[in-house]
């Protein structure tokens, strides 16, 4: 297909093509991938009038990430501010921008949140592979190539529709991103009531810290260690969102890579609302566990998709 | 058996059927999984099947947590054994070697045995698939006869050859892919695993059973298996 695209001049430290994940093929061990800001990610494709699944790609710190135009096109950005620029100069987080033939977009590094979404008319073309375009580089799965490797210098960026006239984020609605303090709803699980009560009274009365040991697949919080009754358990399904706490007592928040099942002892799972802020934080960040309750965490979500569904 | 449902996340349920791992546990998660699929329809997001347990993820923009836990209770009241004697039968060729199995050695001594007959305990039981997990295709096996159970080490490896071999306690598995991971590697395989996930069709599926076969690095590498030697513990 001779379709014009975006060239990669420089493929910065890790973007990755992902929609909203692998769903469906859990029990063959395919992990659920998808936008770790998945909030941002469909803002990005809302921008754009895209179906809201549609494939982007999401670039992790920017580090210098550059793509060239071939022809003119409009895109849509969401999520951290990467210091984006078009020909050098700043471009706005969280709205639609049109490129003409040789223009370079540039992202440098995070000013605000560590993730953001770059959104094409009618999202990238990709193959897929058990139902998603979601790149999973541990499974080898997804992406560009079909084998999970990141963005790389030299790749063409293609896309499967064509530029519709673009969205206006309202200002009430602009995803923030988190700062130090921020609070992480968590649902309660049924292993909660093995941790000792001093373990559960400094989990959600202290701030943790987010680690540098933080990834697609787990992030890592450093604070009180936690203890309790159950040392191991026998492997079972993780949930997205999963606070698993490992015999040095410091909790790892399962995220969109994680594997699929696992041994530890759990607290509950952070809400997915949760999981998407969590993504966007930068190590050293303060973060608190706040248990809510499942309805409640429910009606918030399903607010939040309201948004983009009700026009 | 014995129906818990626990609330795992905001949108899953932790169904436990069991606290221990058992063959006989198989038939049970077997049969909850066929009728939570039915009873879920297009609510069900996935369904993770384990040793005694399924986490169940569905979707609360449909459903609200009170009508899933009502619908798992309904689906799994009456629930009887699924025929666990529909599950496939496998025989995996492995070529046990040390340059590919580096663990050989230290198990068979840990036992109290020679390396070929560390090979031959490996190779006379029909073990069953427990579960699916911890990369695509990934197959839990068990149970290893006692006398060769080895715990995990203590340092995980950092990369672990796909179609390798291993032990941990009294599982076995075989890597799908190249990843880090913790198990005693006693062998390969050039069974392809990750291409069957890949294409959605696991070998190796929940129930199945598997029967390991010791082979020559001749029948191994006509099978086109990769002799690269793994490399020492880092």
């Amino acid at each position: 297909m001779s379709q014009a695209g975006l060239v990669v001049k420089k493929a910065g430290p890790l973007a990755l093509v992902q929609d909203a994940g692998r769903f469906g093929v859990g029990h063959l061990g395919v992990t659920q991938g998808g936008a770790a800001d998945w909030i941002a990610f469909h803002w990005a494709n809302w921008l754009l009038g895209n179906p809201l699944n549609s494939a982007a790609l999401e670039i992790v710190m920017g580090g210098g990430l550059t793509l060239e135009a071939e022809d003119e096109v409009t895109l849509a950005l969401a999520g951290a501010d990467l210091a984006a620029t078009l020909d050098g100069k700043p471009l706005a987080p969280n709205a639609s921008f049109s490129l003409r033939s040789g223009q370079e977009l540039a992202f440098k590094q995070p000013r605000q949140g560590l993730r953001a979404y770059l959104a094409f008319p009618g999202g990238l073309d990709a193959p897929e592979v058990l139902g998603s375009r979601s790149c999973t580089v541990r499974e080898q799965l997804g992406g560009l190539q079909e084998n999970g490797q990141p963005l790389m210098a030299g790749e063409r960026l293609t896309w499967r529709g064509s530029s519709q006239p673009p969205r206006t984020l309202p200002e009430n609605l602009t995803p923030l991103m988190p700062t130090s303090g921020c609070r992480l709803p968590i649902v309660l699980g049924s292993q909660v009531a093995s941790f000792s009560g001093n373990s559960l009274y400094q989990a959600f009365n202290t701030p943790w810290q987010v680690d540098n040991r933080a990834d697609r697949m787990g992030i890592r919080l450093t604070g009180p260690v936690l203890g309790g009754t159950l040392k191991g358990i026998v492997s079972e399904g993780i949930p997205l969102g999963a606070v698993q706490v490992p015999p040095d007592g410091q909790p790892i928040v399962l995220m969109n890579d994680r594997q699929t099942i696992g041994g530890y002892p759990r607290l509950g799972a952070l809400t997915p609302t949760a999981c998407a802020t969590l993504a966007q934080c930068l190590p050293g960040t303060q973060v608190w566990l706040t248990p809510v309750s499942v309805s409640q965490a429910q009606a918030a979500y399903r607010r939040q998709f309201a948004h983009w569904i009700s026009d | 058996m014995k129906l818990r449902i626990e609330t795992a996340g905001m949108e899953a349920l932790m169904v436990r059927l069991f606290d221990t791992i058992d063959v006989s546990n198989m038939a049970w998660i077997l049969a909850a999984d066929q009728a939570l699929r039915d009873a879920f329809g297009e609510a069900l997001v996935d369904l993770l099947p384990s040793y005694t347990t399924l986490l169940l993820h569905y979707d609360c923009r449909t459903l609200s947590h009170l009508d899933a836990q009502a619908r798992v209770q309904d689906a799994l009241t009456g629930l009887s054994p699924a025929d666990t004697q529909q599950g496939q039968h496998h025989e995996i060729p492995v070529w046990y070697d040390e340059s590919v199995g580096p663990d050989l050695e230290r198990v068979a001594k840990r036992a109290g045995i020679s390396i070929a007959e560390l090979i031959d305990q490996h190779c006379q039981d029909d073990y069953c698939v427990f579960a699916l997990g911890f990369a695509p295709g990934y197959g839990f096996m068990g149970l290893v006869n006692d006398t060769i159970a080895t715990p995990r080490l203590t340092t995980p490896r950092r990369h672990v050859a796909a179609g390798s071999v291993g032990i941990a306690d009294r599982q076995t598995a075989i890597y799908p892919l190249p990843s880090p991971g913790g198990w005693n590697v006693l062998g390969r395989t050039a069974v392809p695993l990750f291409e069957h996930a890949k294409r959605g069709e696991p070998l190796l599926r929940p129930g199945d059973s598997v029967r390991f076969r010791s082979i020559s690095r001749a029948d191994f590498e006509a099978q086109g298996g990769d002799t690269t030697p793994m490399e020492e513990r880092s």
